[in-house]
């Protein structure tokens, strides 16, 4: 996919400050490879709109350089970039009709309009609009000017395509079929995509890889699977998908095996690679433990007893909450496999819950 | 809001004494001088309404014309000019740092909350023979002439600099109105388009220079025809005071730097023609609501076709 | 890496800060030199102790005494504040009368009285100079009247003309009122006028600060419309200066110029803050 991709965006310590103080990128660095579909993903506020803005050269870094296909770029304005965006209110001129947006870059670089002409046709072709030139912005959907200006970056035939959330403003049937035609789209074209989003459904379903990032910082760079079954802090962890955290102290560590006091748990002996010391965060995914009547025999298994809390029906699946004897809360999610309107677990009930030694993540940070 | 005939108790007690004002002390005075623009005069005092045309086509005349012409000449240069210095100081007040912001409108507005009249002092006492743009000038006049003696070079200093520094005649002329006019009239003009600009999304801006669009060709291509509402409108509000000065051409203007104001209030005190001065005060306010409904048609226009964006 | 710096030795500035790009910032010093250096030498000279008026010769409050020792102006100056008081009370009334009707009620023609309601405000001063002149020669109006009678012929074109501002700063404000708190006033038992007097009112009484000291500013300042409608024995302070100005420039006019601009900065400020204020409880 993209290991030995040559790097096209390098990102050298970069580090940016509003009004001299308000630090919103902190010492980030990362390279992001030829060809890839790349995620920044982060709650409000953690700084990956402004790296996002500092690739595009909307905002300068207060400390380190932005590379583009090598060459620093740091006192380049955008306009003479080789890299577009798509906005996340996608700033598609109302002035002009659609073509007139698409060739607009065109114009700009002194492409011939004959050329252009076509160009513009190719572009909305790619983006299915074909023949829509004529009309003006406001006789289009929302999700039809996104198309617009996706076709506006795309036709300049840029380096890097920057995208600041752009599903944000769709509505959510309209956000999932969006999803998969910029992914097929991306593929098609070839050209590097990096897609700013605070969704982590659209980053793990879209990315070929996740930066995950938190006040400033990039916590975790990793494919989605890995972002997923491997988070490496419990920020990660917490933020994709839900999860099930619990404190520990680590008694001692041989091997690949670590010996853990978990509070509520007790000792427990669990397989870890890394080296670990003092406390940690111990981490269940919900769909990877079971509820049951009775204790499971499996060695591998660890298992709590508790009462069920409250049953969350969601169709397709039900989330069982359970108060540990302990005072743990634990979430199970189980899937609803079998055609039934009775509910096999109800608030109430005594069960067990368990899952295996080797679906427990140990979260040194 | 309510119906008036729910509570016409309520309606009656706000609405009447105001509209009885509004009557009796304003349109009834300009009732009055519309009746005068048809009358004739008679003797000193006196005035006949006659019905007559005749004072409107008195107005026509090319010596009236040509001061209709020359005040919306001088009005429109001082509106251009307006423009001109108020879109970029708009925009800098716009993509300002927000605690910069208010400080810089205030600062516009500052000197318009100060008496016209002053204002138009002020101008006076920097503009005039002696004043201080002269006296700055004749300071380095004489700095230079120094200068060049210094390196022997007073043959030059003489032909460059002529025998002796001559005051520059900046005041009783056109260009003194017209600069008088853009003092009075730029935060009429600062202040709608910035605004119109403030109502900008910036990302429209962004995205023209993200696509390769310099500064210069963002402006021209995306800044002024989305602000253009906005613009027209600083236009307007700007031109029909600068239109209808009195003051400026006044105390600033040369002989012939009369504007309609100014023809109007002669008829009224020196030239006692009540008839002639109240059909051209009339058709100033024609042309003033003119510019009202250009403006008035244009937001209308732009409120229809949904430019949201 | 080295830290760069910008314009100010900040951040490095973006695209779009315009401020810290040299062209846009030229432009906008030159509009405040432009804008700031006549009126504030004319305020620095009133204090320079030289008839001359160009040269510094050091401070001197000298034209300040001679003004307050200046009976004409004095009175003039004492006839303006008059006038300005009393026009910016009965305009302080009508105008937000026509606010609450505005505000309030739907009515036929509501588009066109507006319309006739904004007119004061946006024909010339001359045309409402001249008008008022006619009118009060017309009617007979006295002109040998005891003062302060004798300043009601200009207190009249004043309302005049500010009414209208005042009906648009109380408007703004009631437009932020909200009709929950009527109908709660009428659901404990008040009627009609115990809501304006308990909810409403008081709710319009920052607009009505900052509308009063628009009016009294408007009022103090004018110029055009008080020149036809003031007689020998009427000058006001604005009517006064002119005459001065028209004569020469002195240090008495730059003194009497800068009482007159902090008087109305100072007033105007208030009302701006007030009304600012205002708006943020909104």
């Amino acid at each position: 996919m993209t290991d030995g991709a040559k790097t096209i965006i390098g990102i050298r310590s970069v580090t940016k400050r509003f009004n001299g103080n308000v630090l919103a990128v902190d010492d980030v660095s990362l390279d992001i490879k030829s060809g890839e579909f790349f995620a920044l993903l982060g709650p409000s506020g953690c700084g990956k709109t402004t790296l996002l803005r500092m690739i595009a050269g909307f905002e300068v870094p207060s400390d380190g350089s932005v590379e583009i296909d090598g060459q620093v770029v740091d006192d380049v304005p955008p306009n003479k970039r080789p890299v577009n965006m798509v906005f996340q209110s996608y700033a598609v001129f109302p002035h002009m009709t659609v073509a007139d947006n698409v060739a607009y870059g065109l114009k700009m670089d002194g492409v011939s309009s004959s050329e252009a002409k076509g160009r513009v046709e190719e572009a909305l072709g790619l983006v299915q609009l074909p023949g829509y030139g004529e009309r003006m912005p406001d006789q289009l959907s929302g999700g039809q000017r996104q198309r617009v200006a996706l076709a506006r970056a795309l036709v300049k035939r840029p380096k890097v395509l920057l995208l600041d959330e752009p599903l944000s403003a769709l509505d959510a049937k309209l956000r999932e079929a969006m999803q998969l035609e910029l992914r097929n789209l991306q593929a098609k074209v070839g050209i590097t995509f990096v897609m700013v989003t605070h969704d982590q459904d659209e980053a793990l379903s879209m990315a070929d890889r996740v930066a995950v990032m938190e006040s400033g910082r990039v916590r975790q760079l990793a494919a989605p699977r890995d972002l997923y079954e491997f988070p490496n802090c419990r920020f990660v962890a917490d933020f994709i998908g839900k999860m099930n955290l619990f404190e520990g102290v680590v008694k001692s560590s041989a091997g690949s095996e670590i010996s853990v006091g978990i509070d509520g748990i007790g000792d427990v002996r669990l397989p870890f690679d890394g080296s670990a010391q003092g406390k940690i965060g111990i981490a269940i995914r919900p769909e990877k433990a079971m509820v049951t009547a009775d204790k499971p025999s499996d060695e591998d298994c660890l298992s709590l007893e508790g009462q069920v809390t409250q049953v969350a029906y969601y169709g397709n699946e039900s989330h069982v909450f359970v108060k540990t004897a302990s005072g743990l809360d634990f979430s199970v999610t189980t899937q609803n496999n079998e055609r039934s309107v009775v509910a096999a677990t109800n608030p109430g009930d005594r069960r067990w819950v368990s899952w295996r030694r080797k679906d427990t993540l140990v979260l040194a940070e | 809001m309510d119906p008036w005939h729910k509570f016409r108790r309520i309606f009656y007690s706000v609405g009447i004494p105001p509209t009885i004002w509004l009557i009796a002390f304003f349109l009834v005075p300009l009732g009055l001088i519309w009746i005068f623009s048809f009358g004739e005069k008679v003797g000193v005092v006196g005035i006949d309404i006659t019905w007559t045309l005749d004072n409107y086509v008195r107005s026509f005349n090319p010596d009236i014309l040509t001061i209709f012409a020359k005040s919306l000449w001088l009005a429109a240069v001082a509106t251009f000019i307006c423009l001109v210095i108020g879109l970029p100081v708009a925009l800098g007040i716009v993509y300002a740092p927000n605690k910069w912001k208010g400080l810089l409108l205030l600062g516009i507005m500052l000197p318009f909350w100060t008496n016209l009249l002053i204002r138009t002092y002020a101008l006076i006492a920097v503009l005039r023979t002696r004043g201080y743009v002269n006296f700055t000038l004749e300071w380095l006049d004489g700095a230079a002439r120094w200068f060049l003696e210094l390196f022997g070079m007073g043959g030059i200093a003489l032909a460059i600099l002529g025998e002796r520094f001559q005051a520059l005649e900046l005041l009783y002329n056109d260009n003194a109105v017209i600069l008088g006019l853009v003092y009075v009239h730029l935060p009429f003009m600062v202040l709608p388009l910035y605004a119109a600009l403030e109502r900008l999304d910036r990302s429209y801006l962004e995205a023209s220079l993200d696509l390769g669009a310099g500064h210069l060709r963002t402006l021209w291509n995306v800044v002024v025809p989305l602000a253009l509402p906005g613009i027209i409108s600083g236009l307007i509000i700007t031109f029909i005071p600068a239109l209808g000065s009195f003051l400026t051409p006044d105390l600033l203007g040369g002989p012939d730097s009369a504007m309609i104001a100014t023809i109007i209030e002669r008829q009224f005190k020196s030239a006692n023609d009540w008839p002639f001065g109240s059909a051209l005060s009339f058709l100033l306010m024609y042309i003033t609501f003119g510019a009202l409904a250009i403006r008035a048609l244009m937001a209308r226009r732009r409120g229809g076709d949904g430019m949201g964006g | 890496m080295a830290k760069r710096k910008g314009l100010f030795g900040r951040d490095p500035a973006g695209p779009l800060d315009y401020l810290r790009k040299w062209p846009l910032l030229t432009v906008m010093i030159a509009t405040f030199v432009f804008l700031y250096v006549p009126l504030l030498t004319l305020m620095a000279f009133s204090f320079n102790d030289s008839r001359r008026n160009i040269v510094w010769r050091g401070f001197t409050t000298e034209y300040y005494g001679k003004l307050f020792n200046n009976t004409d102006l004095m009175i003039a100056f004492g006839n303006s504040l008059t006038i300005a008081l009393f026009s910016t009370f009965f305009s302080l009334i009508l105008g937000a009368m026509v606010a609450i009707l505005l505000w309030r009620f739907r009515f036929p023609m509501k588009p066109f009285y507006e319309g006739t309601m904004a007119l004061p405000i946006v024909i010339p001063e001359i045309c409402m100079g001249v008008a008022m002149l006619a009118f009060f020669a017309r009617i007979g109006w006295p002109n040998d009247l005891v003062w302060p009678i004798s300043l009601a012929n200009i207190t009249i074109a004043h309302i005049s003309f500010t009414f209208p501002f005042v009906a648009v700063i109380v408007r703004a404000r009631l437009a932020g009122f909200n009709r929950e708190q009527e109908e709660a006033c009428r659901d404990l038992g008040a009627g009609d006028w115990e809501v304006y007097r308990d909810v409403i009112i008081p709710h319009m009484k920052p607009g009505l600060v900052a509308g009063g000291l628009l009016a009294f500013t408007l009022s103090l300042d004018d110029f055009v419309i008080t020149f036809f409608t003031s007689g020998p024995e009427t000058v006001t302070f604005p009517v006064k200066v002119y005459s001065m100005v028209r004569f020469s420039v002195t240090p008495e006019v730059n003194a009497a110029s800068t009482v007159l601009i902090v008087i109305t900065v100072f007033l105007t400020a208030i009302a701006m803050w007030l009304q600012n204020k205002g708006a943020e409880k909104k």
